[in-house]
């Protein structure tokens, strides 16, 4: 639980707007957007994922790396793709 | 392309490598904490020790949420579980954490319900579609996670959920950083700052290490490059004289932090008197609790908990360990009757424990043998 992931926007939930759908490492599942309050988030942002909540935005630079180096971490990155698949966030 | 890039940063690596060493002055000794458990485990998993001079080491510090947790609060959340009514849920690194009887997958074996989540989100969902339950989320973390289990508290307030509670937690890095200043047994020359805690509480928090203790923080990012960047920061600093704070991982990190989070846990937590950490003992105001207007997502005050302290098994010295005093290595139970498979300590249980990611990585060179024989 202690990493922060990255993950591209996909879509804002039109019924809920403090959830959005990302794409992280081709896992697709909702998170919480409500801490970037007051910043604007939109399809094809990227956004650093803690425990199902982006923390911040982040630019793709950024993004693409980070997820280099934490698919380059093996075991810690995969038990926390494994738990992002089980999670059903609404 | 990746090929090219690893060759790259290999190259980079070499070259801050042999800026680090220009920097040291001779016959002194440069000691930095890395408070952060992610750091810890990408200076093992890449050997960044390798890269650096020998009179530089590397103090691994106390920010791992999973590692400080007291065996009382384990015992305190089985406690609650054990309860007919009680689902409780928990961030799969809790599991393996061992409470004086046993951890969360044997008490499971003996009947109790405790579910791992990735997100405090789902233990909300678990509640509203077990109505007949006590949901009850096991909650840990540093300010990093904090925010998104206040902001799950504000959306179960928003529900008007009455079957989800909180067992709360949550501590804060900032106590500990002055704990560990304040300890007679260490002497450091500069911190390594936590990268995600930082994204919520930005830089400012740090600022006394520098003005009250003399003491240089760089703030950095998890991959090695950003790691060797922020001891060769460090060293500027105390090659100028300097002693600030600083933010190698600003593209990630906003000084200032992330406003509506720090709200958020203001709105929904307060601080304690004090919390007990695993191996440092009691720290005042280190840890938060819900504050009285969230009473009754308060699972501490909705269930009775034992609340005993529990000492630590004398053989593990955790303790010295999270507060770098002894090397992983040191311990007189490392890899031998405390391994990831079978932990005595917690600071083997999770992978971002210091234990565990020297174990795991097999840093156990001939010199640090030689090392631990005479010690």
């Amino acid at each position: 639980m202690c990493l922060g992931i990255p993950g591209e926007v996909i879509e804002i939930l039109s019924d809920r707007p403090d959830l959005a759908r990302v794409d992280v490492s081709g896992v697709k599942r909702a998170i919480n957007i409500g801490l970037l309050a007051g910043e604007r988030v939109e399809p094809g942002d990227w956004v650093l994922i803690h425990v199902g909540f982006a923390l911040s935005k982040i630019d793709e630079a950024e993004a693409r790396a980070a997820t280099e180096f934490l698919e380059s971490i093996g075991k810690a990155y995969e038990d926390e793709i494994a738990a992002l698949r089980e999670s059903r966030i609404i | 392309m990746r090929f090219v890039d690893e060759f790259r940063n290999a190259e980079t690596a070499r070259a801050l490598s042999a800026k680090i060493a220009a920097l040291c002055e001779p016959g002194r000794e440069y000691k930095f904490m890395e408070v952060c458990g992610g750091h810890t485990h990408t200076i093992y998993k890449h050997g960044l020790e390798d890269y650096l001079p020998e009179n530089v080491t590397l103090v691994h510090g106390p920010g791992c949420p999973v590692c400080v947790i007291p065996m009382g609060r384990i015992d305190d959340a089985i406690h609650i579980a054990r309860r007919p009514e009680v689902l409780m849920t928990s961030f799969g690194d809790m599991m393996r954490v061992p409470g004086s009887g046993g951890n969360f997958f044997d008490s499971n074996a003996e009947g109790t319900s405790i579910r791992m989540v990735y997100s405090p989100l789902d233990s909300l969902k678990i509640a509203r579609q077990n109505p007949e339950r006590q949901v009850v989320f096991m909650a840990i973390g540093f300010e990093t996670t904090a925010p998104s289990t206040a902001m799950t508290v504000l959306r179960a307030a928003k529900e008007g959920l009455e079957n989800f509670s909180v067992f709360c937690n949550h501590i804060m890095i900032i106590p500990a950083i002055k704990a560990i200043l304040d300890s007679p047994d260490l002497r450091l020359d500069g911190f390594i700052g936590p990268g995600h805690v930082s994204t919520v509480i930005g830089c400012r928090p740090y600022e006394f290490i520098a003005r009250d203790y003399g003491k240089p923080l760089v703030v950095a990012g998890f991959e090695p490059l950003d790691i060797l960047q922020s001891i060769y920061m460090l060293l500027l600093q105390l090659r100028e004289g300097r002693a600030e704070v600083e933010n190698q991982y600003s593209r990630v990190v906003p000084w200032d932090g992330n406003p509506t989070a720090l709200r958020v846990i203001g709105e929904v937590m307060e601080l304690r008197p004090y919390f007990e950490w695993r191996g440092l003992g009691f720290i005042s105001h280190s840890a938060l609790r819900m504050r009285q207007r969230y009473a009754a997502f308060d699972a501490e005050l909705l269930f009775e908990t034992p609340g005993v302290r529990v000492a630590d098994p004398k053989a593990c010295q955790c303790g010295e360990v999270l507060k770098g005093v002894l090397k992983p290595w040191e311990c007189k139970v490392f890899g031998t009757a405390c391994t990831p498979e079978t932990p005595i300590g917690t600071c083997m249980v999770s992978p971002e424990g210091a234990c565990a990611a020297y174990y795991n990585f097999g840093r156990f060179t001939r010199t640090r043998v030689r090392e631990a024989s005479v010690t």
